[in-house]
């Protein structure tokens, strides 16, 4: 299995800059996401690393090899296509079994692997079928047993659940998370939905505009988030921001919102101008009494909890408190801010300001 | 009560549209029989009015088409002996003996040779071409592909001098390899344009997929575009071999002792001792074949390539 480190990738079409100055790092053996929205460079990042596109510039060591110029086949990367690519011109049997045929194994080897990996798929008796009349399902397992056949150092996938129907893909999605466990492959994952990548991977790469915006676990990416890009994308709902215009002063535990004394974790540096705190909704507590006050605009009734929508002074925000509290539209209510969560980002840049929260993280 | 269906046309209408299809497919048949029955036909069968629809089916036209014959006066023809062959009698009943093979069988050969060579040369450039516009970068490649069609805007025949002075300057003149090249320059834009479009309804996934699996770019063009674009190719070829082998006028031009076609002999045919019309009939009638045996061996694909790829699954 591999490691794969991509330093200052880079990549252009023309004029067009599909991706820019990319690093990371996937360690041996990692479920890695590739996170982000609709054309922002996901899909270029995978085919670059399996050696589909060649970089503008930059490098991708595979196991300590400089790959980034060599051929796709020289790599030993396999490749799960987001519409499967299933050779359509031939059977299940012959699908999986092409790449070691073109690796020139013998027959009886060939035939034992396919055995192997049917199993593990469970896909034993369709093996005759042409890949024409499969369901997405049974397509899927197909195109995963073409890529695991070969054992090769990495697998990429690109959304590979993007064409099931939303019922298979939480299936679908646990097999595929089982099967890399059974394995330990270096697998890197893309996808544009937050909440399978949050649930599938070892760690994320959250890219945006061309752009890696960051990259870490789960946990760091919610938690601590690098830039108000990456607050908004992850979570349901996403991060609150409170804009306001101030000064922040490096040590500092607090800062005055618009009068209102905050509390946040101690600043690592210093800013000033607009600046914007952001809080998760389940940061938020509501109570009778404070000087953050909001209106009840909504409120979502999720069963395990409840999500509220306050107009405030600083636009909507939203809170996620307990279930079993009655909250009526128009009421009002004091918002109190975990001060031991707050991100603060200067919103020009859109940049998070280093706090004792999430200095050595981003 | 009738169910009434949207999709499915109710019985009449499939009726009407089956009797439709059939007077059509009759009419259009009957230039193709009569050429077909004339070749059985005795001449003076062939040019009895009212026309015979039943006749004494004979092969005279086509012993006539593939030999030349002498007259002789009866006694030379007594003193021969009795004929050798079935077509030594059908050819005496009008006091003549074959003198040799006529031209037709190496005519017909030539088409076939200069027909499939210049479809295959056509074919295999147009389709390495296509694959190249459809999946490469490629330097003006706007540009390129609208030269490649613009050879098309005229017809070809507009530059028949020049190249009848330049294949004569080439030696090219009366030649198999200059008329497949011809051929094969008029119909190269066709091939490449058409063979693009179906190209390009394959999904490059197919061919990443091999390159990822193993395989050369050549190998994953072979074994897996290939097969994608069979239809593509069939119907495309087709199209390409029915040029290559009615095309009259470049033949008439630049061909006569080694390299004529079929199209500029048959009508010579008729000049040969009369007006033998079961003859030329025999003549076309064969001419037809070999594209007619290529459509029906390809029609599979054919079929489902007509739409010019618009509809493919
Ligand atoms: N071969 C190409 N030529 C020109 N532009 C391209 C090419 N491939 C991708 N792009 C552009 O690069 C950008 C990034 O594309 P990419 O496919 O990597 O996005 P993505 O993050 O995978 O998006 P999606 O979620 O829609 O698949 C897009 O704007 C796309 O139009
Ligand atoms: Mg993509």
């Amino acid at each position: 299995m591999a490691t794969i480190e991509i330093r200052d990738l880079r990549k252009q079409f023309g004029d067009f800059t599909a991706v820019r100055e990319s690093s990371f790092t996937i360690e041996d053996g990692e479920f890695f996401m590739l996170l982000g929205p609709s054309g922002c460079g996901k899909t270029t990042t995978l085919r670059m690393i399996a050696g589909l596109e060649l970089p503008t510039s930059g490098e991708i060591y595979l196991d300590g090899e400089e790959v980034s110029q060599k051929l796709a086949r020289e790599r030993d990367i396999a490749f799960v296509f987001q519409m499967f690519a299933l050779y359509p011109h031939m059977n299940v049997r012959k699908n999986i079994t092409y790449p070691l045929v073109s690796q020139g194994w013998p027959r009886n080897r060939i035939k034992a692997k396919l055995d192997e990996v049917a199993g593990i798929l469970g896909i034993r008796d369709i093996l005759d079928r042409p890949v024409g009349g499969l369901s997405g399902g049974d397509r899927q397992r197909v195109a995963l047993g073409r890529a695991i056949v070969r054992e090769p150092k990495a697998f990429m996938m690109d959304e590979p659940l993007g064409a099931l129907d939303a019922e298979f893909r939480e299936r679908m999605a646990e097999e595929l998370r089982a099967l890399h466990d059974r394995m330990g492959a270096t697998t890197v994952y893309v996808t544009h939905d937050q909440l399978e990548a949050m649930q599938m991977g070892d760690k994320i790469v959250v890219m945006n505009n061309a752009v890696v915006e960051q990259f870490g676990t789960p946990r760091e990416i919610y938690d601590t988030p690098a830039t108000m890009f990456v607050a908004d994308f992850i979570g349901d709902p996403s991060m609150n921001f409170l804009p306001f215009e101030g000064v922040l002063a490096e040590g500092a535990s607090s800062v005055s919102l618009g009068g209102i004394e905050t509390a946040i974790p101690m600043a690592r540096e210093g800013a000033r101008g607009r600046l914007v705190l952001g809080a998760r909704p389940e940061h938020i507590a509501l109570t009778d009494d404070g000087p953050l006050r909001g209106r009840v605009a909504a409120t979502e009734y999720l069963g395990t909890s409840q999500v509220v929508t306050l107009d405030t002074g600083f636009g909507e925000v939203k809170a996620r408190i307990a279930a079993d509290r009655r909250m009526a539209p128009g009421e009002t209510a004091a918002l109190t801010i975990d001060g031991t969560r707050v991100t603060m980002f200067d919103e020009g840049t859109g940049r998070a300001l280093r706090s004792e929260l999430n200095e050595g993280v981003i | 009560m009738s169910s009434y269906s949207v999709t499915e046309p109710s019985q009449k209408s499939k009726t009407v549209a089956a009797v439709l299809v059939i007077a059509y497919a009759l009419i259009t048949m009957v230039p193709l029989v009569w050429i077909i029955l004339t070749g059985f036909k005795s001449p003076a069968d062939a040019i009895s009015y009212p026309p015979k629809v039943v006749f004494d089916p004979t092969l005279e036209g086509y012993v006539n088409l593939f030999t030349t014959r002498t007259r002789v006066t009866p006694e030379d023809l007594e003193a021969l002996g009795p004929p050798e062959t079935w077509y030594d009698a059908i050819v005496r009943q009008y006091d003549m003996v074959i003198a040799g093979p006529s031209k037709f069988g190496e005519r017909f050969l030539n088409s076939i040779i200069i027909g499939f060579g210049s479809t295959f040369l056509s074919i295999f450039l147009g389709t390495l071409a296509a694959y190249a516009f459809s999946r490469f970068r490629i330097p003006l490649a706007d540009d390129l592909l609208f030269f490649i069609l613009s050879t098309r805007m005229m017809p070809p025949i507009a530059v028949a001098i020049p190249i009848f002075l330049m294949y004569r300057q080439l030696g090219l003149s009366d030649t198999h390899l200059g008329m497949i090249l011809l051929y094969t320059a008029v119909n190269i834009s066709l091939a490449v344009w058409l063979l693009k479009g179906f190209i390009d309804e394959i999904p490059r996934e197919y061919e990443e997929a091999a390159l990822i699996d193993g395989y050369t770019r050549f190998q994953a063009f072979y074994k897996v575009v290939l097969p994608q674009a069979a239809t593509g190719i069939a119907s495309t070829a087709i199209f390409c071999l029915i040029f290559a082998w009615n095309e009259y006028a470049f033949a008439v031009l630049l061909t006569s002792a080694t390299a004529q076609t079929a199209p500029p002999f048959i009508p010579t045919i008729i000049g040969v001792g009369g007006l033998d019309w079961p003859a030329v009939a025999a003549g076309a009638t064969l001419f037809l074949l070999p594209v007619m045996i290529f459509t029906i061996v390809l029609r599979k694909h054919l079929l489902r390539g007509i739409t010019f790829g618009a509809v493919r699954k």
